[in-house]
């Protein structure tokens, strides 16, 4: 074993000089400091209120037995099926509907709804569940301590409890056994500027294009041209959470 | 009127309360192992599941808790309110209510995905969470009914002990009604949604609470060889005859307004119905064990004077109590929320539209019921060690 350290040898009047800087600033220019994170959207890629991050589901094109876009989301994520239907993570997942009076059918799939007021943000205690300020709702995994409120007050069945441990993680997603997790609307991907989640370009690939991914607040997206157009619902809009994400032909 | 003596309660003899106390450090150890194995492992060795997200702990946690406020009440009788004969029995109460909540909250916070974490809960507060108002209704309850209890036994303290009970008194109010509250928030859910939630918890609290007391004081008397008397008993049981008929109005008032909206057919149907396990529990375990039997020992001439009738209804009103918890937390979950009205689910990925099977496993109930032993470990040191019960009750 080599004796070298990777690390800088730091003399200790200088170690000690720069704490006490540090310290020194982290305590008088607080202000300083929030002011800059505060800004951070202008100089890096961060979350802006500019934008609202949605996506549009159309029923009459997700095609009956396609699976394309939940196996993106789970190999993206690194979601195992382990073959434990009642505790596997499920992010996505496809819903066939029957009319109980006309007989009519629909298909489409369902996801963390990305709501403007989260029922699963008011009820974390420890504040894990939040909603970035382009409306991207995403658990905190080293807030979350694992009470599960958030998956009782979500409307949609959203949610995820990590119910094992895990390994061989996929980068994009961080995950920790005891956690809740679920939809982040590829967030990573957002992040790095691309403008397609992973479910979509699968979805697009296969040549559906039951799924469109955009900005709602940007006029010219294809999401807002559609969304303007067209008759689009929310799922249970009595709630009135203003969801991210909305159904055509439903 | 002659004055009242306390005294440590010590059995009749040494080798039965160290038994005791062997057989509950006997159980809290196996249930302290149960969690270590489902923390361990991950909650997928548990009955619960990403549909039945609170199971057979919760269960346990909701009861005790719910009744560790109830079991105070006595104490704020004595004291808020001035009734004489409840005011001996002060001390135990306000024990009793810390031992039940410290035992409730070992069990909630032993099935957190991440107990480790519990200092995040501690240090971290979303103030629109009831569940966060929960933490601080809870571990300030502990401290405000054990200032209370010293100001109980201490003379010196004698002239805190009126306001402190008024404190206390409004602060299990505002727990309850937060426990309540944790369903009654929750908009998602057709059980739940509902404010009457919050009284209706108060209510369940005032009935656990007292007939938790009353079992645990006859217990006690019989354990420590003492006297406790008929009439003070008859008192007790009388307040608990109301309180159960309290119960039973709010679940009537409940299911009723739940009745008459369309949209709220389908729970209805399954707890009142169709629902199995959930419906036997509803009619048979809190309806008839929990409501019917406990009425009729209570107020049948035939019993009028029988202690017997007392602790049976007592033991009768905590196992209707306990299911009457459990319809609500697992019934609750098991029965499908309504994300498409008008529609049939065909196909899903994620059980939707599907009624849940949940049957919990002996981890979920080890450290349920270790609860239960940590709350009567604690009762039982603490009557042993401190001036609770009066030496005796006679009449």
């Amino acid at each position: 074993m080599s004796n070298k350290s990777d690390q800088p040898s730091v003399e200790r009047r200088q170690f000690i000089g720069g704490t006490l800087a540090a310290a020194g600033a982290l305590t008088l220019a607080p202000g300083v400091i929030l002011h800059a994170a505060g800004s951070a959207d202008k100089t890096t890629s961060g979350a802006s209120g500019e934008h609202r991050w949605g996506m549009l589901i159309d029923a009459n094109k997700c095609a009956d037995g396609c699976s394309a876009c939940v196996d993106a989301c789970n190999s993206e994520h690194g979601l195992t099926d382990l073959g434990r239907p009642e505790t596997d993570a499920v992010w996505i997942r496809p819903v066939k509907l029957k009319d109980k009076q006309t007989g009519h059918v629909d298909r489409l799939v369902m996801m963390c709804q990305h709501c403007e007021h989260p029922p699963c943000v008011d009820v974390c205690p420890t504040n894990a569940s939040f909603k970035r300020i382009d409306g991207v709702v995403l658990v905190d995994r080293h807030r979350c301590i694992g009470c599960r409120y958030c998956m009782m007050a979500c409307p949609y069945k959203a949610r995820s409890f990590v119910h094992e441990a895990l390994s061989e993680q996929s980068v994009a997603a961080p995950r920790g056994k005891g956690c809740v997790e679920g939809c982040t609307l590829c967030v990573h991907r957002i992040d790095a500027g691309e403008m397609q989640t992973a479910c979509q370009e699968a979805c697009t690939r296969e040549g559906h294009n039951a799924i469109v991914f955009g900005d709602m607040k940007d006029p010219d997206s294809e999401i807002s041209r559609i969304l303007k157009s067209h008759n689009s619902v929310q799922i249970r809009a009595d709630l009135e959470l203003n969801t991210g994400v909305r159904y055509l032909n439903l | 009127m002659s004055k009242m003596y306390y005294r440590e309660l010590y059995c009749g003899s040494p080798v039965r309360f160290w038994m005791g106390l062997t057989l509950l450090g006997a159980i809290i150890a196996v249930g302290l192992g149960a969690a270590y194995y489902m923390e361990h492992q991950g909650h997928w060795v548990t009955g619960m599941s990403n549909q039945i997200v609170w199971g057979l702990p919760h269960v346990f946690a909701i009861f005790l808790i719910v009744a560790a406020s109830g079991a105070l009440n006595v104490a704020s009788i004595g004291s808020v309110f001035g009734g004489p004969l409840y005011k001996p029995l002060g001390r135990y109460s306000a024990l009793l209510a810390i031992g039940l909540l410290v035992g409730g909250l070992i069990v909630l916070v032993l099935d957190l995905g991440r107990p480790d974490r519990l200092i995040v809960a501690m240090t971290e507060y979303n103030f629109k969470s009831i569940f966060a108002w929960n933490v601080i209704l809870y571990s300030g309850f502990v401290a405000i009914v054990a200032v209370y209890l010293w100001t109980m036994m201490d003379r010196s303290m004698e002239k805190f002990k009126r306001p402190l009970g008024f404190a206390a008194f409004f602060w299990r109010i505002a727990l309850t009604t937060g426990t309540g509250s944790i369903f009654g928030f929750l908009v998602a859910r057709e059980a739940y949604d509902a404010a009457i939630m919050a009284p209706m918890f108060v209510i369940m609290s005032f009935s656990y609470g007292l007939a938790f007391f009353i079992i645990t004081l006859i217990a006690a008397y019989i354990w420590g060889d003492r006297e406790i008397g008929v009439y003070r008993l008859t008192k007790l049981k009388n307040l608990l005859g109301v309180f159960v008929g309290a119960v039973l109005y709010f679940v009537l008032a409940y299911n009723l307004t739940n009745l008459y909206v369309a949209q709220h057919h389908g729970i209805e149907r399954f707890i009142l119905l169709d629902g199995g396990i959930y419906t036997m529990m509803f009619w048979i375990g809190q309806i008839l064990i929990g409501s019917v039997i406990p009425l009729f020992l209570i107020y049948s001439p035939a019993f009028e004077n029988s202690r017997w009738a007392i602790a049976v209804a007592s033991i009768a009103v905590l196992i209707g109590g306990f299911f009457q918890i459990y319809v609500i937390v697992i019934g609750g979950q098991a029965y499908p929320m309504n994300l498409f009205p008008g529609k049939e689910i065909v196909e899903t990925g994620f059980f939707d539209g599907q009624i849940i099977n949940y049957v919990p496993t002996f981890p979920e109930a080890a450290l349920g019921i270790a609860g239960m032993a940590v709350s009567l470990a604690l009762v039982a040191i603490g009557a042993r060690v401190f001036k609770v019960f009066p030496e005796t009750l006679e009449d």
